[in-house]
């Protein structure tokens, strides 16, 4: 059992996945040489090769578009985008593509890539190197979307997303690459993907979030229970397919839920949650499903204290999770 | 003399008299079938056409020269001679027209035009264009690596030439010396738009120069001079020299599609006379000419056409629809989906089968 950082866990998840599968490439900018601009690839060009660890040009369309030709034609493509706000050239390829290849050959071409991407604020990205993307592609019938939130899951998930005969994104919180470290077991374990977790137990209030969020949420928690109250913490992990029944069963016991997602409010991935609590959940709840999520502005601002202002934090988790309790 | 030039005719390719009337015997079935799916849309009993009426010299000759079940061909909604050329029957073409169950291309699920055979390597068409392009780059890079000597080709049109996934795909498949072929077959339209509001070039091939590889243009009236560019285009392939951009120069006989009206945006008199440029007739009088051609055997490629049309057409018409149940199948590699992620699941609860909700709405 080791300790790692998220970053090295991915790092080393890439590695060994590589050393057991041939098929499997790695493609993307800088992610040769340079070993990727958050060091998620450095070491893979030097033992694989720049044929298996690929720098690209400045292209995501076609990073995404020739892995899913590669894909079609026996290989495990592992390509990186690298800041999730720059996968937008290749929306297409992936909403239009890569997700419907399987349905609309009547399951004769899969399509196996895992997209991994760095996501979210609060590491002084501004606009366009802080986004939160993952309610576009949840929508998708077809894809996978997965968020860890610790190295441990990190490691068990990315090894599913990579065996997966899906397309699976595979979002990674950059403010949690070296600032959150964990226990990584040693052996060849997985996660499976649709399955979320119970990170924390309760009973008072359940609160549902993903990737930094769950984070968050676990210190709401610690701050709240120093006054007294009971709070549930539930990991999604998975996003798409989602494990309703973890969330749901939760919901039942306390009677209160937040929600808490980085992405803009008005439609995030959360908001989803929310629904299904409100369809399958409704009898059982105490009180409104509340979320806590960043504001309705096009991005994510650069000043220190804009940036805070945008950002959901314990605190806020704390609040919302306050007036759930007197509610 | 006429007998030396008779024996001369596509010798210099390799191409023997049995080649010739395989390739024009390829043009004319699919010409035949190609007719027929209109007027069945004419009949009302297809929906929508797409067809490439015009590009079938090109499109047998360039193709010719693949090795059917090794090589990969990414097809866009024309190739309808290409495909029949690499070894889809012209029953599965119909299939696609009726949309049946059975159809291999998407089981009903897709558009008219929208082929492709796993078992074939013919990849599945979509309708955005030159997205293809980039999966023939990727197919190609995966060929190379995995040291399979498969080549890759990918078709489009002039049109989608102007999109940034064909820069994007030339772009990286120049890098890698990839043994990929990008053939646009310009006939001119992007449906209404004409080529001077399209390209500030006038040939599409120049650009090859900017990726890196050669940029060849060839007469989609002149079978032979295109079968000598797809043929170059997979020799530099197979012996790794990398990708060729061909350009095919080709007529549109047809409206864009079923839903087009083309006198709209052409004139009568260029309609007229790009009826000079259709290559079947001119492939046969060049056979003709040469000799390899006779009486005989042109009734007798004639007869198999209609033979051909009329047993397709027949049987894929008498094939049955898909199973609305099956419509949820192939979303993901598991199925059924995750209970909860159904949205099927969700509305038996509230509405059961004929539920509820359906008796208070009378229906």
């Amino acid at each position: 059992m080791a300790v790692m950082t998220l970053i090295e866990s991915i790092r080393e998840t890439l590695r060994e996945e590589m050393r057991r599968d041939e098929a499997i490439i790695v493609l993307g900018e800088d992610v040769g040489k340079k070993g990727g601009v958050f060091l998620a690839t450095d070491g893979l060009f030097d033992e694989f090769g720049g044929d298996r660890v690929l720098d690209t040009p400045l292209t995501e369309s076609m990073i995404i578009g020739a892995s899913i030709g590669a894909a079609v034609n026996g290989l495990r493509p592992v390509p990186e985008i690298q800041f999730a706000d720059f996968i937008m050239p290749a929306f297409n390829q992936i909403v239009s593509e890569a997700a419907r290849m399987r349905y609309r050959s009547n399951g004769a071409f899969t399509c196996p890539i895992t997209i991994r991407a760095p996501y979210g604020g609060g590491v002084h990205g501004a606009l366009y190197h802080s986004q939160s993307v993952e309610a576009f592609f949840a929508h998708v019938p077809g894809l996978k979307v997965v968020i860890p939130s610790t190295p441990h899951d990190a490691r068990g998930l990315l090894r599913s997303s990579i065996r997966d005969d899906d397309p699976v994104l595979f979002f990674e919180h950059k403010k949690m690459y070296r600032s959150v470290r964990g226990e990584v077991p040693d052996g060849d374990y997985t996660v499976p993907l649709g399955e979320a977790k119970v990170v924390h137990e309760g009973s008072g209030v359940t609160v549902v979030g993903y990737g930094l969020m769950v984070q968050y949420a676990l210190e709401a928690a610690e701050l709240l229970e120093a006054d007294g109250a009971s709070v549930e913490v539930v990991d999604v992990r998975t996003l798409r397919p989602l494990d309703g029944e973890t969330i749901l069963s939760s919901v039942r016991k306390t009677g209160k839920c937040v929600v808490v997602y980085e992405d803009n409010r008005f439609g995030g991935y959360g908001a989803e949650i929310a629904a299904m609590i409100a369809e399958e959940a409704f009898d059982d709840l105490d009180g409104p499903v509340m979320r806590v999520t960043g504001p309705d502005v096009p991005g994510v601002p650069y000043n220190h204290a804009l940036e805070e202002w945008f950002m959901p934090s314990p605190d806020r988790i704390a609040d919302a999770v306050r007036r759930l309790v007197e509610y | 003399m006429a007998t030396e030039t008779t024996s001369a005719l596509g010798s210099d390719l390799g191409l023997t008299p049995d080649d010739l009337i395989e390739m024009y015997t390829l043009m004319a079935i699919t010409r035949a079938v190609d007719e027929r799916m209109w007027i069945l849309n004419r009949a009302g009993k297809i929906p929508f056409v797409i067809s490439g009426q015009g590009h079938e010299g090109a499109q047998v000759a360039i193709a010719y020269g693949l090795r059917k079940g090794h090589d990969w061909m990414v097809p866009y909604y024309r190739s309808v001679a290409s495909l029949i050329t690499f070894g889809m029957s012209p029953r599965e073409i119909m299939l696609a027209q009726f949309a049946r169950g059975v159809d291999p291309s998407s089981g009903g699920r897709q558009m008219p035009g929208h082929y492709g055979i796993a078992d074939r390597n013919i990849l599945s068409v979509s309708s955005p264009v030159a997205t293809q392009v980039l999966h023939a780059t990727g197919i190609a890079y995966a060929a190379k690596l995995r040291k399979t000597g498969q080549v890759a080709i990918t078709y489009l049109g002039e049109g989608s030439s102007n999109q940034g996934d064909f820069h994007e795909a030339l772009n990286f498949a120049g890098i890698h010396k990839l043994p990929v072929i990008f053939v646009v077959e310009n006939n001119g339209y992007a449906i209404s738009v004409p080529m001077s509001l399209q390209s500030a070039v006038e040939d599409i091939a120049v650009r090859g120069a900017g990726y890196g590889m050669p940029g060849v243009i060839c007469d989609g009236v002149d079978v032979l001079a295109c079968y000598r560019a797809g043929r170059d285009a997979i020799e530099r392939a197979r012996s790794g020299e990398g990708p060729t951009l061909i350009e095919a120069k080709v007529t549109r006989m047809t409206a864009h599609s079923s839903d087009d009206q083309q006198t709209k945006y052409r004139s009568a008199d260029e309609l007229e006379s790009e009826k000079g440029r259709d290559p079947l007739p001119r492939f046969r009088d060049q056979l003709r000419e040469a000799g390899i051609l006779d009486e005989a055997a042109e009734a007798r490629i004639l007869e198999e056409s209609r033979k051909v049309v009329e047993d397709s057409t027949d049987w894929a018409e008498a094939q049955v629809d898909p199973d609305p149940a099956t419509a949820q199948l192939h979303v993901y590699a598991d199925a059924p989906p995750a209970r909860m992620d159904d949205p099927l699941w969700r509305s038996e609860r509230f509405m059961g089968d004929g539920g509820p909700l359906r008796d208070e709405s009378g229906s």
